[in-house]
């Protein structure tokens, strides 16, 4: 019964401009999500330091996920792009290093978007629920 | 092995310092063992005759020290380049790490330099001199009453064994001849690696980064690990700490040392050199190269000097780091 | 320690319909540097705000932290509150109980529990607060218009005519750009020149307007407000004060065989030149390269006949330098070179030629004195093929051309279809086109006018090849509508050359840090909303240098940057936003990383010298970051290895703590 009980912890960064906005928009609508959703308010995805997310993961955080306007919306016209490119070899590397690629991921969300927000939440909460809790980040020697 | 000699080089520097171009000479100082080889810096000839060394164990990237010795040193410096040294010496002076006009580089062929422990797999410990003839090592040790001579090709460390270029891309002079870019497997390893399953890679680098004992070796000897103050010394950065305070931090200094010379790190292989504990560091390295290779086109760091790292670069097309992995799967 | 207050705001029911706000004030209490902690339906009412300051007062609070709603709807409020109640506003966060927390979670439970994470992480953000004073700088009352084509000279006319002096930059020796060459304008046939140089006029006698003509701008540093530009006037032999533009000097030089810039080189000027009758500056230039006195100080007629005593020939570049408060870039654009288009075969007949040329050659200013001639021989064309998309909408010839639509074509073809079937009946038009675009007030109607009025030929399809023969042009064209292949015999052959940013304007855009697309436009601060902004802060776009446009469109745009112009002028002072990145020079590499990823090149170095603890000295490459350009992306801060570029407002530790509180 302990599994149904096991609530991930999700880290999710929002870009001001447009994911911030998309989910307040989710907000405005009444579109439900898992409250295990933490919104951190950035400027800008750009703004996310991959050691904030290693930070989240070694604190405990079952997913982090980055929020930012689509691709040639950016409020400061590129910083989105420099996100996708930093996120992609991060990510990558986390993947080689054995760590599950469903816990981390990256979605453009408009301010319009509130739905595809609540609608990523949802499908991400549920992705890392499946996995269970993060233990290879969170302890990496063997602490069995 | 090598097919330079100390003699040519220590007249090389000689000559160099009798008529002033240069003021210091940066080279490979006698060390503890004929293995145990330090990165010196000689002011005059008489220095020189006593103190240099030139071997197979001369591995050091120089590259590096130039950020605080060509500063130091009243006028130019002379310094020694390997093939692979020039790429982090381009990249350092990308990143405007020292003045160009202080250094003065002497391009050197390498042959490739050896690696300590596989003479210790084969010699066993209590080396007490290593000497060099042609491609035969002739290795005394505490315990053989006679010197066992070993094959210099087959202690070539890991990373000569895959070395990508021949080439000096920076250089005032050269010595021998100038070399050419080298298709090297380089890769294949990082590709064994992501052939596995997660399961697998997690096992791997648990076994891996558990020897970390973060004594910053590779930190202290990366070329592309020139900061004023690292985050990870840095009591106001919110990440400082030396000692393996918890299990994750080994982790976490050796991701986000790898993303921070992610884009400029030449793949020069110090990290694994120095590592005491023969963890091989340089596969995160690679791993970030080959992504960005495949990601973004092929970039060899320091290849020339200005070029602008594929993490400060982005084009409207690039792909989505969901799209990474959609792409291996369907590679597989 | 911060002395922190927590209020918790009900919203009516909106949260505390969900979320036990009691609960959520009560457990926050116990957070390190809260003192005090309560709740309140709405903190945003009037009560509630003077409750805010009531207990700033009381408990002498140094941080507020309000869970209401979210940030983009109150955060303003609250801070004006803290400030009123003499904290600094950005001593104040938000934690986001309402839209991110009640409003999407149904279970009091889980909002409760998720409400006082949020409000954990808030609180522990804000122990790390700084209080945060916008920058101020000062505005220098003087913009810079770099192009003096009718982009340039609009903005420049309506910036004087709010009052703020204009300097127009052009690199010719006149203003008036491709519109001075124009014979007709659509959709109306009014002439170019009636429309446009009174405008040169007003440009030459407004006292608030300086022209540098024949100059260049060479180097541009500062920023909004405070630009300090170099601009290069280069040496015309001739002095401008004192020049009448008589012309006397270019009647008797002797060297007349100069191709003619401003007839496109279908007729010739001599060494010593005014572009055209209605030039501004009216002022003669001698052509450095054409010149014999010049080349071998063989001839100085010009000078013997000059009754002003205007002709120097010793005359030297000169380079001024001047402040500006705001840069409009009106560079305007170019037809693309037609050498790489041969199966148009414009290389080899002088009766192909482009629709900048049919402008001249119609023109009764032009080569012909308006007369429609055929340049080879000087008769009457009497069978003229028009071929439209030439390099424009070239997705496969990618190379020789361009992908996008240059816009203005179709209507300009349709017009000079039109004009030929009216001054010449006799003669056949056949225009040749991909699609006809003609969106624009009555612009439709002005391409039907030319087919159903006027008789013009349409054909649905690209010409093929074109092989002069003879007097003859033979083209063959395919007409996608009929089916079949067309072959017809022209004697004037008119290619819709595809359009380009003029070439000067990827330098410049280096110069100014803004930012171009891949064809070398500029591009805008957002392509919907600030259309006429580029992204780097006091730097506006007029007209073709953004992106294809007709006149009325160049015009409009052309006015609404000078609003924008006008409207940072009239600022004494610019505050900027106190959330930009900041350099800790103590451990700065000077490694160039953030500067590669400012999108605004508010990033630049400096040397400076370092007392070292071991009592030397030492000189180290720093970064700079000029607050009134940073807009506060915080892309620097991660590309910053050593963590010495950090985010006000939103900075490394601050994130961190943030994190910790939620994953705690």
């Amino acid at each position: 019964m302990q599994v149904n009980e096991y609530k991930p912890l999700i880290v999710a960064f929002c870009c001001n401009w447009c994911s911030y906005a998309g989910a307040d928009l989710a907000g405005n609508n009444r579109l439900a999500y898992p409250a295990d959703v933490k919104i951190i308010r950035v400027p800008c995805s750009c703004r996310v330091n991959p050691m904030f997310i290693l930070r989240a993961f070694q604190r405990g955080a079952d997913g982090v996920i980055i929020c930012g306007c689509h691709p040639g919306d950016c409020h400061y016209t590129s910083g989105n792009y420099y996100t996708r490119r930093r996120m992609a070899a991060l990510f990558s590397m986390l993947d080689f290093l054995g760590i599950e690629r469903e816990r981390t991921r990256v979605e453009w969300v408009s301010a319009a978007e509130g739905a595809k927000f609540a609608a990523t939440m949802n499908d991400f909460v549920e992705k890392v629920t499946a996995l269970g809790e993060n233990k290879r980040l969170e302890d990496l020697r063997c602490k069995k | 092995m090598q097919k330079i000699t100390r003699e040519q080089l220590i007249e090389k520097a000689s000559a160099l310092l009798s008529n002033s171009t240069v003021s210091c000479v940066l080279g490979w100082g006698m060390g503890e063992f004929d293995y145990d080889v330090t990165p010196t810096t000689f002011n005059s000839v008489e220095e020189l005759e006593k103190g240099f060394v030139f071997s197979d164990f001369c591995g050091a990237n120089f590259s590096k020290y130039l950020v605080k010795k060509a500063a130091a040193c009243e006028g130019k410096i002379l310094v020694f380049l390997k093939p692979c040294d020039t790429y982090s010496f381009n990249q350092l002076l990308t990143e405007h790490r020292f003045d160009r006009e202080k250094v003065y580089v002497v391009g050197i062929p390498c042959e490739g330099m050896a690696d300590i422990n596989k003479v210790k797999a084969i010699c066993g410990e209590g080396i007490l001199s290593i000497g060099s003839k042609g491609d035969k090592m002739t290795v005394t040790t505490l315990y053989d009453d006679e010197p066992v001579s070993i094959d210099a090709k087959e202690v070539l460390a890991e990373r000569c064994l895959n070395c990508k270029s021949k080439k000096h891309v920076a250089f005032d002079e050269l010595l021998g001849d100038e070399g050419d870019v080298i298709e090297s497997n380089r890769f294949d390893e990082v590709a064994r690696l992501e052939a596995m399953t997660p399961d697998e890679r997690f096992a791997f680098w648990q076994n891996e980064l558990s020897r970390c004992i973060r004594c910053n070796a590779c930190r202290d000897a990366c070329p592309a690990c020139t900061c004023e103050k690292c985050v990870f010394d840095n009591p106001n950065s919110g990440v400082e700490n030396k000692s393996p305070a918890n299990s994750f931090e080994e982790k976490l200094f050796h991701i986000i040392r790898a993303y921070h010379v992610a884009g400029r790190c030449t793949d020069c292989g110090e990290c694994s050199r120095v590592c005491p504990q023969n963890i091989p560091l340089h596969l995160l390295n690679r791993k970030f190269i080959k992504d960005i290779n495949e990601f973004y086109g092929e970039y060899q760091a320091g290849a020339e000097e200005g070029q602008r790292a594929p993490l400060v670069d982005y084009t409207t097309e690039d792909l989505e780091p969901g799209e990474v992995f959609d792409r291996r799967d369907s590679d597989a | 320690m911060q002395r922190v207050g927590v209020f918790v705001c009900w919203c009516g029911s909106n949260i505390a319909g969900t979320v036990d706000v009691k609960a959520v004030a009560e457990a926050l209490k116990s957070e390190p540097g809260v003192v005090f902690s309560t709740d309140y339906q709405y903190m945003c009412s009037q009560a509630g705000q003077d409750m805010i300051k009531n207990a700033v007062k009381e408990h002498n609070l140094t941080g507020i932290v309000v869970c209401s709603c979210s940030p983009r709807m109150h955060e303003a409020t609250f801070r004006k509150t803290a400030a009123a109640a003499g904290l600094n506003p950005y001593m104040v966060e938000i934690a986001n109980i309402r839209e991110q927390c009640s409003w999407v979670h149904k279970d009091m439970l889980s909002g409760t529990e998720k409400a006082i994470i949020l409000g954990k992480a808030a609180v522990a953000k804000v122990n790390l607060n700084a209080p945060l004073t916008p920058g101020e700088s000062p505005v220098t009352k003087r913009a810079l218009v770099i192009g003096g084509g009718i982009a340039g000279i609009q903005t420049a006319l309506d910036i004087a005519d709010a009052g703020f002096p204009v300097d127009i930059v052009e690199k010719k020796p006149t203003i008036g750009g491709k519109m001075a060459q124009l014979d007709k304008t659509f959709p109306t046939l009014d002439c170019a020149a009636c429309i446009l140089t009174p405008k040169m006029v007003d440009v030459a006698q407004n006292d608030k307007i300086r022209i540098f003509s024949y100059s260049e701008v060479t180097d541009v540093q500062g920023f909004v407000g405070n630009f300090d530009v170099t601009i290069k006037k280069n040496a015309r032999y001739v002095k401008e004060d004192i020049c009448t533009g008589c012309g006397a000097c270019v009647d008797k030089c002797p060297m007349k065989r100069i191709p003619n810039e401003f007839n496109l080189g279908m007729d010739n000027r001599p060494a010593i030149y005014i572009p055209f009758a209605q030039a501004v500056p009216k002022v003669a230039t001698i052509d450095p390269n054409a010149c014999n006195m010049l080349k071998n100080g063989k001839c100085g007629l010009c000078a013997k006949v000059c009754t002003a005593g205007a002709i120097d020939y010793t005359q030297k570049d000169e380079y001024i330098e001047e402040k500006y408060g705001a840069i409009v870039v009106a560079t305007g654009f170019n037809p693309i070179s037609m050498d790489k288009f041969d199966e148009f075969a414009y290389s080899q007949s002088k009766d192909v030629i482009t629709s900048l040329e049919f402008e001249r050659l119609t023109n009764a200013a032009g080569p012909s004195a308006g007369k429609l001639l055929r340049p080879s021989d000087g008769e009457h064309p009497h069978t003229i093929v028009f071929v439209q998309c030439v390099g424009s909408r070239c997705e496969s010839c990618a190379e020789k051309g361009k992908e996008y639509c240059s816009k203005i074509c179709c209507m300009y073809t349709a017009k000079h279809a039109m004009l030929t079937r009216d001054k010449y009946p006799d003669t056949e038009v056949y225009v040749f086109y991909i699609d006809v675009r003609t969106p624009g007030k009555n612009f439709d109607e002005f391409y039907r006018r030319a087919v159903e009025e006027y008789g013009v030929k349409y054909v649905k399809g690209m010409v093929g090849k074109i092989t002069p023969e003879g007097k003859k042009l033979k083209v063959q064209a395919s007409d996608l509508l009929a089916n079949k292949q067309l072959h017809i015999d022209a004697d004037l052959v008119v290619l819709a050359a595809a359009i380009e940013p003029d070439k000067s304007a990827r330098p410049l855009a280096t110069m100014l840090t803004a930012s171009m697309d891949t064809n070398d436009f500029f591009t805008e601060a957002h392509p919907k909303l600030r259309p006429v902004e580029s992204p780097t802060a006091g730097v506006f776009l007029s007209g073709a240098c953004q992106g294809p446009k007709d006149i009325p469109e160049t015009v409009s745009q052309a006015g609404a940057a000078a609003s924008k112009v006008i409207g940072l002028l009239a600022k004494d002072k610019l505050t900027g936003n106190p959330c930009v990145a900041g350099s800790n020079e103590l451990i700065c590499n000077g490694c160039s990383s953030c500067a590669n990823v400012c999108p605004y090149g508010a990033i630049s170095y400096e040397d400076k010298e370092f007392r070292m603890p071991d009592r030397t000295t030492k000189v180290r490459r720093i970064a700079v970051v000029n607050p009134a350009v940073c807009q506060g992306c915080g892309a620097c801060t991660v590309t910053c290895p050593s963590g010495a570029m950090d985010l006000k407002g939103f900075a490394n530790l601050q994130i961190m703590a943030e994190v910790d509180a939620i994953c705690k």
